[in-house]
């Protein structure tokens, strides 16, 4: 039997049979279900996901006229910084990237976001950033996001003022580190809501929380209260995009709404989010690199499926390095990052990415 | 990776209509209805918003800001208070402009 060149999960090219990609397909879709107690593909979509994966060609595409929104975070980094975001350093400022991603890439949305991409360090120089913000809504005509990670990890010792859970949990100070994220989640909820605060009078067209839940559910908590109070005070639009598929419970009885948030799924992460008024939501599917992209893709498909198929907001899966169904390699190789693009909008039925 | 996104799966920006139903997702609405708000209020099919030879030349006429330099035609804010009104949706940055100036009627 005939084989497809095809890749797995770190990016490595891999020839397997077409009757090995179906089986991929349909266990990594099974994977998701088991997971997440929700629906496998249908076999129209297996079906379709096989044939995506068996075309030789180098790229692949949804049919014209089921183009989707693109929503991009981390800003212009893929430009302008040095390893993240897989950055080239472009000797270029930020308004030249951002008017780049508009005129020349053709991007539906963009955003603006400081280098070092958290909260933490962004609020002490937020002056600029509003200036950066004020500028590009002058020569800019796309729909301009500022974004951040409201990452707790840094609330916390060495870098933050906060003990460290990850210290305390294996002395057995269950207690103590509890207190300790609910006394640090207070902390970033407040530098959270102040600096999305002062983008509103900039001309701000959204916020886009990134990498939510980075440090479990604590971190979660302190977004989704942020995220009610923007959008219920101010004309700016949330987005909320996650760290990875399942909500780590880190302190493990932290409720939103009465929904306890520890080990959540993207399913159930998007009802929260609506509930707390966000406009956009980012579900994330964590790769498995040891398996191929089929395996991956339909995995993601599957989660993000059950996310949109209840969503009443437009979901935004993520799609960047190591998620998603996209490989986990600094240099994302086309045939697949397309792959898994075209399979997220013509399968997971998303509205965007 | 962002042009591997681009060239896939992704509307196309202010060379199509892009930008334009990326503005109603703000205003929450999913993909399917956004479509279908703004090709209701620019008079084109929901197939042509996605279309580059279409839309260059409906963006040209409404005067809503088209991708390449084209010298008379609105830029930037200026495309951007003619979208508001044209999708009859509120834009920050043109709130802002009409504080700044006193000019037109601020939206709630």
């Amino acid at each position: 039997m005939g084989t497809v060149v095809t890749r797995m999960g770190d990016g490595s090219t891999v020839r397997l049979t077409r009757d090995e990609i179906r089986r991929d397909i349909m266990e990594g879709s099974e994977a998701a279900a088991v997971k997440a107690k929700v629906p496998v593909l249908e076999e129209n979509e297996v079906d379709y996901l096989v044939d995506m994966f068996c075309c030789p060609s180098r790229v692949w595409g949804v049919e014209r006229g089921h183009e989707a929104v693109m929503t991009k975070d981390g800003g212009t980094n893929t430009l302008i910084s040095s390893r993240l975001s897989s950055g080239i350093a472009a000797p270029i400022g930020r308004e030249t990237a951002v008017r780049l991603f508009e005129r020349a890439f053709a991007y539906d949305s963009m955003e603006v976001g400081h280098l070092d991409y958290s909260v933490k360090p962004s609020k002490f120089i937020v002056s600029v950033e509003q200036e950066h913000m004020e500028l590009l809504q002058h020569t800019t005509v796309l729909p301009l996001f500022y974004g951040f990670m409201p990452n707790l990890g840094l609330y916390y010792r060495p870098d933050g003022q906060f003990e460290n859970p990850s210290d305390l949990l294996p002395l057995g100070k269950i207690a103590e580190a509890r207190r300790t994220q609910e006394e640090a989640l207070e902390a970033c909820h407040n530098d959270v809501v102040w600096q999305s605060k002062m983008f509103a009078d900039t001309g701000c067209d959204g916020i886009n929380y990134d990498t939510v839940a980075s440090t479990g559910d604590a971190e979660f908590l302190a977004t989704l209260r942020a995220t009610e109070t923007i959008s219920s005070t101010t004309h700016m639009p949330v987005e909320v995009s996650m760290a990875a598929e399942m909500v780590l419970g880190f302190h493990g009885e932290l409720e939103y709404e009465g929904t306890r948030l520890a080990g959540l799924w993207p399913h159930q992460q998007m009802k929260l989010v609506e509930k707390a008024g966000a406009a956009i939501f980012g579900p994330v599917v964590n790769n498995n690199s040891k398996k191929s992209c089929a395996w991956n893709v339909a995995r993601a498909v599957t989660f993000v499926k059950a996310c949109t198929a209840d969503a009443t907001i437009p979901i935004h899966p993520n799609v960047g390095n190591g998620v998603g169904g996209v490989p986990m390699f600094e240099v994302s190789p086309m045939d697949m990052v397309s792959r898994a693009s075209a399979a997220m909008i013509e399968v997971g039925k998303a509205d965007g990415l | 990776m962002a042009m591997a996104h681009a060239v896939a799966s992704s509307m196309g920006g202010i060379k199509t209509a892009g930008d334009l139903v990326a503005r109603m997702q703000l205003n929450k609405m999913r993909l399917t209805e956004a479509k279908e708000y703004v090709a209701g209020k620019l008079g084109v099919s929901v197939f042509d918003l996605s279309d580059s030879t279409t839309m260059r030349q409906v963006r040209e006429e409404l005067d809503i800001g088209v991708v390449t330099a084209v010298p008379g035609l609105a830029k930037g804010l200026e495309a951007k208070a003619r979208i508001a009104e044209l999708l009859d949706i509120r834009i920050n940055s043109v709130e802002r402009l009409k504080a700044k100036t006193g000019f037109g009627t601020a939206v709630v």
